[in-house]
């Protein structure tokens, strides 16, 4: 496969900008402003304040007791992602994409949404600073999210179904990138995870690495030293380049990303894109990619929303070529089971898609020594799945 | 000057039709070329089928998914091509997401266009700055890479791409996807007049162009016109007679270039 020698915006052989011509100005004019605000303490300093006030951080790194003698290895913590305002990890991005919006001068603000949690955040943040929001969504997803898609209208936003492809993620994406086309000049395309054309997968990084600062920070006070493995569920990728970006350099940290396994890999209906994924472009960036040997795009499957993506993100697709951060990836049963310990055993709740991390706990645990400290990022809280998890799991 | 760019300056305006390769079945695509050859065209682009057409609209994306459906592929266009019974004199171009490119092998992709005696290749998610993943393997092959240049590409961007420009070059006149629209905005034809002054390569207004009275309205400031959607859904639901009228409409205009 040829590799890309123009090399801006690239993690590897990921990443870059490939986008029709009619974005092109504005990924550079994205990419421009970015870096300037980047650099501008006042900027740090607006975001910083809002994530105190309005989102409600910094987030407790919480030790799971009843846990951790469940699985009967390392001391387990929780990093609660899942009490920020809005129920999960996605405003630190929002919030972030929202303020450099409207420093660039963009009164319009278009999404996409799988979960519908990005769609909730971004309608969230629009509301708060008065931005129009308009959030394309799959059917399928609409189907499986109802309540989030009221939260959204609820909040002021414009939800707008699209029913092509497989209805999912990857295909509100296409047409949030088309809506972009059409009103590039007032509208910033917020997305919502650590993808698309350069700036966003190291923009997106970056607005989520407040969850790894802020662990570190918390692991070193809590426990007077740096933790064991680090764990975090992938779909696009978001939550997990957040909390892995700061301990990357930290070699003895092993950093482990879960990707959903669907109904199992040799199913065929799975989103583990670095399992079953070769490089290939979408969305405006290298990436590996499922795909068909003509370089058709599959359809990816997983019973949470915000996991049913068929590419991740190009720092990703890089960490783990480099073998940085390992890969493995947890089926629908599996993320139902855990749900339900983690549930019954701290009272809490996790999303679905966090639940593939807690699983993917569960089994690194039995490897670890007695001790030794997993954290786990739990992305968010699982209110928004409800009625899929009714639809599946037996209380007794 | 190439073969495609011979044929698009000996016809003003000149008129490229776009067609969904497969749509209707891989077997239906010589004879679409052939009702195009004979209805007056200067050259037919291919499109090949992408499961995620970014810069698509509802149509042309439609008309994908059929042929996806049908299971075409790059590789059974190219096949088709090279089968077919009589060899359109018109230049066939092929318009491809990137991908597909990829996962052939851009200098397989263009050995077969070279086979298939395919005159130029126009790759709407290949930005400029990366044209190089495909573009050595095009010209080693003698197969011009069309350049796309729209209302938002600052000037010295447009200087560069210019400069590279082969074939023709392809001037998007809409922000936003394929699709036929009812007007154009008003700086249409002064970017399309400016582009042209600075062009060596014939230019022509793609997106949005669906009839002859919007390509009257544009005429003096281009060389011709691409259209898509309105082919597309024309030969979906068998109005030939329309695809005649409309390219009898535009190659028939008198264009008085001032």
């Amino acid at each position: 496969m040829t590799t890309a020698s123009n090399k801006t915006g690239f993690f590897g052989r990921y990443g870059g900008q490939f986008v029709p011509e009619t974005l092109m100005k504005a990924v550079k004019e994205l990419e421009a402003a970015y870096a300037e605000a980047k650099a501008d303490p006042e900027f740090q300093e607006e975001l910083e304040t809002y994530l105190k006030e309005y989102v409600g951080r910094e987030q407790p790194l919480t030790f799971a007791k009843r846990l951790t003698e469940e699985f009967g290895g390392p001391d387990i913590y929780l990093k609660r992602e899942d009490l920020n305002h809005t129920g999960a990890h996605k405003i630190n991005n929002a919030l972030g994409q929202v303020l450099l919006a409207k420093r660039m001068g963009k009164e319009k603000i278009v999404a996409e949404t799988g979960a519908g949690q990005h769609g909730v955040a971004t309608a969230t943040v629009c509301a708060l600073f008065g931005l129009e929001c308009i959030v394309y969504m799959g059917e399928e997803d609409i189907r499986r999210q109802q309540l989030n898609v009221f939260r959204m209208e609820l909040l002021g936003a414009e939800v707008r179904g699209v029913k092509a492809g497989s209805a999912t993620l990857k295909d509100a994406v296409n047409e949030a990138l088309r809506h972009w086309v059409a009103n590039v000049e007032d509208t910033h395309y917020l997305i919502g995870s650590a993808l698309g054309p350069h700036p966003f997968p190291e923009m997106v990084r970056d607005f989520q690495r407040v969850i790894g600062d802020e662990t570190k920070r918390q692991a070193e006070a809590k426990t007077g030293r740096l933790p064991d493995a680090v764990i975090a569920c992938v779909g696009g990728g978001s939550n997990a380049i957040g909390m892995f970006y700061p301990f990357v350099e930290d070699e003895g940290v092993e950093l482990i990303g879960v990707e959903a396994a669907g109904s199992g890999i040799d199913s065929g209906k799975h989103a583990a894109t670095l399992t079953g994924g070769k490089l290939g472009v979408l969305h405006g960036a290298f990436m590996k990619v499922l795909q068909t040997d003509d370089g058709q795009i599959q359809e990816a499957h997983s019973i949470s929303a915000g996991l049913d993506y068929p590419g991740i993100g190009p720092e990703h697709a890089y960490l783990h070529e480099i073998g940085r951060v390992k890969y493995t990836a947890v089926t629908d049963d599996e993320a139902l089971d855990a749900v339900k310990k983690l549930s019954r055993l701290e009272g809490i709740i996790p999303a679905l898609e966090s639940a593939h991390a807690i699983a993917e706990a569960e089994k690194q645990a039995k490897k670890m020594d007695k001790g030794s400290v997993l954290v786990v990022c739990l992305s968010g809280r699982g209110d928004k799945d409800m009625e899929t998890i009714r639809s599946h799991v037996e209380v007794e | 000057m190439g073969y495609l760019q011979e044929r698009i300056e000996r016809q003003n305006p000149a008129f490229v039709a776009y067609i969904m390769a497969g749509d209707g079945g891989l077997d239906s695509l010589e004879e679409r070329v052939q009702v195009l050859e004979e209805a007056g065209v200067t050259a037919i682009e291919l499109g090949i089928p992408f499961s995620d057409p970014v810069a698509d609209g509802p149509v042309i994306q439609d008309a994908g998914v059929r042929a996806l459906q049908e299971g075409v592929t790059l590789r059974d266009v190219f096949a088709a091509v090279r089968g077919f019974e009589q060899k359109p004199e018109v230049p066939l171009v092929i318009m491809t997401y990137l991908n597909p490119v990829l996962q052939y092998g851009a200098e397989a992709f263009a050995e077969s266009c070279r086979e298939a005696g395919i005159a130029g290749v126009i790759v709407p998610d290949l930005p400029f700055e990366h044209q190089d993943l495909v573009k050595p393997a095009l010209s080693e092959a003698g197969v011009p890479l069309v350049q796309l240049v729209t209302l938002t590409t600052t000037e010295e961007r447009l200087d560069a791409i210019l400069a590279e420009a082969e074939g023709f070059v392809y001037a998007v006149t809409v922000k936003g996807v394929t699709g036929g629209r009812k007007s154009f905005s008003e700086d249409v034809a002064e970017f399309l007049a400016r582009i042209r002054s600075k062009s060596d390569a014939p230019v022509l207004a793609g997106f949005g162009i669906s009839s002859a009275e919007q390509a009257a309205a544009l005429a003096p400031s281009c060389d011709g016109f691409i259209v898509g959607s309105a082919i597309v859904q024309a030969f979906y639901e068998g109005r030939e007679d329309d695809i005649r009228e409309l390219v009898q409409g535009v190659v028939g205009l008198t264009v008085n270039k001032g």
